[in-house]
């Protein structure tokens, strides 16, 4: 019996891990549907923009308030590792603070901790105060209502009840190690929790170490259930910011890439020896590529990847010169419904041993309206926006290639200059001779 | 008809048996649009002041295809490159100098991989290049005292880069430049880009380039500066919405120039 808070602790933290590699095999699956696209250039540059965007959240501070409590709360998280893996060890081995014989470096640790975990407290404060009550503008978007909006709460609640055990746990441990309780040795330094031990005067030994004991079991619990909520929840960035960033655009933004099977046959076309009643290339057996995209499984990895890691913080939205002028394009809502879409894919494939069964639904239309694609001024502030270089304009051009290719579904203004640029060689319908006489007017 | 410009085409350099030092891409808007060609004119007076040894397409340019590309018609796109690399390709053509950002992030970023490689740069990187090397002076204080912002067109800045130039210009006529809050890789859409030029905006509760334009008037400007001729229609536009066409005026970077030079 003497062991067994070891073994339940070490069922649940395999059961927590465990849990969350089986995600993040879903999660690498269904990224997988995505087109392969080649991302092995530019490794320097590549490894320096995660370095600075993801590591450093240099696009993060664009906007102050949000940047400097974001990066309270990251380096809380970063460093509160530490201590979990403290905490890890000492369920696994039944010892308790295993690392306190660092001495006045430990003090240090934990000192900071605390202080940290009361910035992280502030900083998960003034979110839910700018979500709830100030209720900045992006977050009150049309796409926001409902999961989107729980789930921000969610996490910012989840936070600060971590942070809040984490804290109380310490106040127990430090009036134990004053009473001189039996396993309680005297270490760490606690400048914040030393405030919240006037509220446990009075409490016996047995008492204070029930307190010590809960919150400790609730942190780590707490951490491991936090662990497998993401996969559910806009916070999977916290990881995938990392890839994200590596594989992120790195061509000047306004380099659109050039379809390849389109080359193919423009150049066949314009081939003055191709037969025409030439037999078809050896694999005609192949199913033709289809130009664009109209659901997941037509846009690339890293597009997907990019849809997982969009945190919904809108800043997209709020910079996309459609949006501000009350147009239906919200860039956000592109990447949250290319991950829906996605989701439920996985489900599918989930449903019938991995293999996808069409469900009659698609992203363009049944997700994404046409409206929403063409008011699209391919400005790329949206691109710019965003602190983990996610990509909505991508996708919107994918999807608009389909529109025109496939279902030749453009408005008709922009046939019509499509039809003048066939015909004229210019958007307008004049003639091509007369492309010089402004030298003259 | 106003003053004689010196222009000249590819086939006449290649009927001499000579290459021009850069080839001046004029694009559809700058051949057609009556706005715009207004913008080629004042950008061919400054390469004619610096003795420029230019040459244009003329009817064999056609259109760079950008749009169509912006609008989903990739295969519309390529051909019309494919058949622009022909004729660039065939004429030997090294250098290219537009007054179209669309035009010059195209050339510049997606035909080399259709395999047209050539060194395209924006006409106030040109002129900026003039000036640095002595070959075009800008003097005068004609637009002393008069205050002009700048509009980043989203193809020349944001999309590549380009914010320094067209300021530079604008400082040396010794105006006052003006920045407006959205500026360089915040700048706000003029509203015409991704083929919106060619339809009409969505169901909203405003039109992009009103909004653009109410940024801009902010500054209390007289002079709306761009480097790009949809932009300039765009703001042009905005500034009648505001009803404020008899106070401020749109020009372009090197409308600016050439006026203040008196050309």
């Amino acid at each position: 019996m003497e062991y067994l808070p070891n073994i339940i602790f070490a069922v649940a933290l395999i059961a927590g891990i465990g849990f969350f590699v089986r995600n993040v095999k879903k999660l690498t699956r269904n990224i997988k549907l995505g087109r392969d696209v080649d991302v092995s250039d530019n490794k320097a540059q590549r490894w320096k923009n995660m370095a600075k965007i993801a590591l450093g959240q240099t696009k993060m501070v664009v906007r102050p308030i949000a940047g400097i409590m974001h990066v309270i709360v990251y380096v809380g998280f970063i460093i509160i590792n530490i201590e979990v893996l403290e905490i890890i060890l000492d369920g696994l081995f039944g010892t308790h603070r295993l690392f306190s014989p660092l001495g006045p470096v430990y003090d240090l640790l934990i000192g900071s901790f605390e202080i940290l975990a009361l910035l992280v407290i502030v900083a998960v404060v003034v979110f839910w105060i700018r979500r709830n009550i100030i209720r900045i503008q992006r977050f009150i978007k049309p796409e926001m209502k409902g999961w989107p909006k729980t789930d921000g709460n969610m996490i910012l609640y989840i936070e600060f009840v971590l942070m809040v055990l984490f804290l109380t746990m310490n106040a127990a441990d430090f009036q134990l190690q004053q009473l001189g309780a039996e396993h309680y040795k005297q270490a760490g330094a606690f400048p914040v929790s030393q405030f919240i031990v006037p509220l446990l005067d009075g409490l016996s030994e047995s008492s204070l170490i029930l307190v010590e004991r809960t919150a400790w079991w609730l942190h780590i619990l707490g951490i491991l259930a936090f662990l497998n909520y993401l996969y559910y929840s806009k916070h999977l960035h916290i990881l995938l910011a990392f890839p994200n960033t590596y594989y992120g655009k790195i061509k000047p933004q306004g380099q659109f890439n050039n379809l390849e099977s389109v080359t193919k046959e423009v150049k066949l076309m314009m081939d003055p020896d191709a037969d025409p009643y030439a037999a078809p290339a050896e694999d005609s057996t192949a199913e033709p590529e289809k130009f664009g995209a109209s659901d997941v499984m037509d846009l690339n990895w890293v597009q997907l990847l990019n849809a997982y890691t969009c945190t919904e913080c809108g800043r997209c939205t709020a910079e996309c010169p459609a949006n501000q002028t009350g147009k239906k394009l919200s860039p956000r809502k592109i990447m949250m419904d290319t991950r829906d879409r996605l989701e439920e894919v996985g489900k599918i494939m989930d449903a019938n041993k991995g293999e996808f069964f069409s469900d009659g639904k698609q992203l363009l239309n049944d997700y994404i309206t046409p409206e929403e694609l063409w008011a699209c001024t391919t400005c790329n502030a949206c691109v710019q926006a965003c602190p983990v270089s996610i990509d909505p304009l991508s996708i919107i051009v994918e999807m608009r290639r389909y529109l025109v290719m496939e279902q030749s579904a453009a408005p008709t203004e922009l046939n019509n200059m499509m039809s003048n640029i066939e015909n004229n060689g210019a958007p307008w319908p004049y003639n091509q001779m007369d492309r010089l006489n402004w030298v003259n007017e | 008809m106003s003053e004689q410009l010196k222009v000249k085409t590819m086939q006449e350099f290649m009927a001499e048996g000579k290459q021009p030092e850069i080839l001046f891409w004029v694009g559809s808007a700058g051949s057609f649009d009556d706005r715009a060609k207004k913008i080629s004119r004042a950008f061919v007076k400054l390469l004619n002041k610096a003795d420029v040894d230019f040459a244009v397409l003329g009817t064999e340019e056609s259109s760079t295809g950008d749009v169509a590309k912006r609008a989903g018609n990739e295969f519309l796109f390529q051909m019309q490159a494919m058949m622009n690399i022909e004729v660039l390709n065939g004429y030997e053509i090294k250098r290219i100098v537009t007054c179209d950002p669309h035009s010059f992030n195209t050339l510049k970023n997606e035909y080399p991989s259709l395999g047209g490689n050539y060194d395209v740069v924006h006409h106030t990187q040109y002129l900026k290049e003039l000036i640095d090397n002595g070959r075009l002076t800008i003097t005068g204080d004609g637009y002393k005292g008069k205050r002009i912002t700048f509009h980043d067109p989203c193809y020349l800045g944001r999309a590549n880069s380009v914010f320094d130039a067209p300021r530079e210009l604008l400082a040396k006529t010794n105006a006052e430049l003006v920045e407006m809050k959205r500026h360089k890789k915040t700048a706000l859409c003029c509203g015409a880009g991704g083929a919106q030029m060619f339809k009409e905006p969505e169901k909203g509760d405003m039109d992009v380039n009103v909004l653009r334009t109410k940024g801009a008037l902010e500054t209390n400007p007289n002079i709306i500066a761009t480097g790009c001729p949809y932009c300039n229609t765009m703001m042009t536009d905005g500034i009648k919405a505001h009803e404020k066409e008899d106070s401020v005026t749109v020009l372009d970077v090197a409308e600016v120039l050439a006026n203040s030079q008196g050309l």
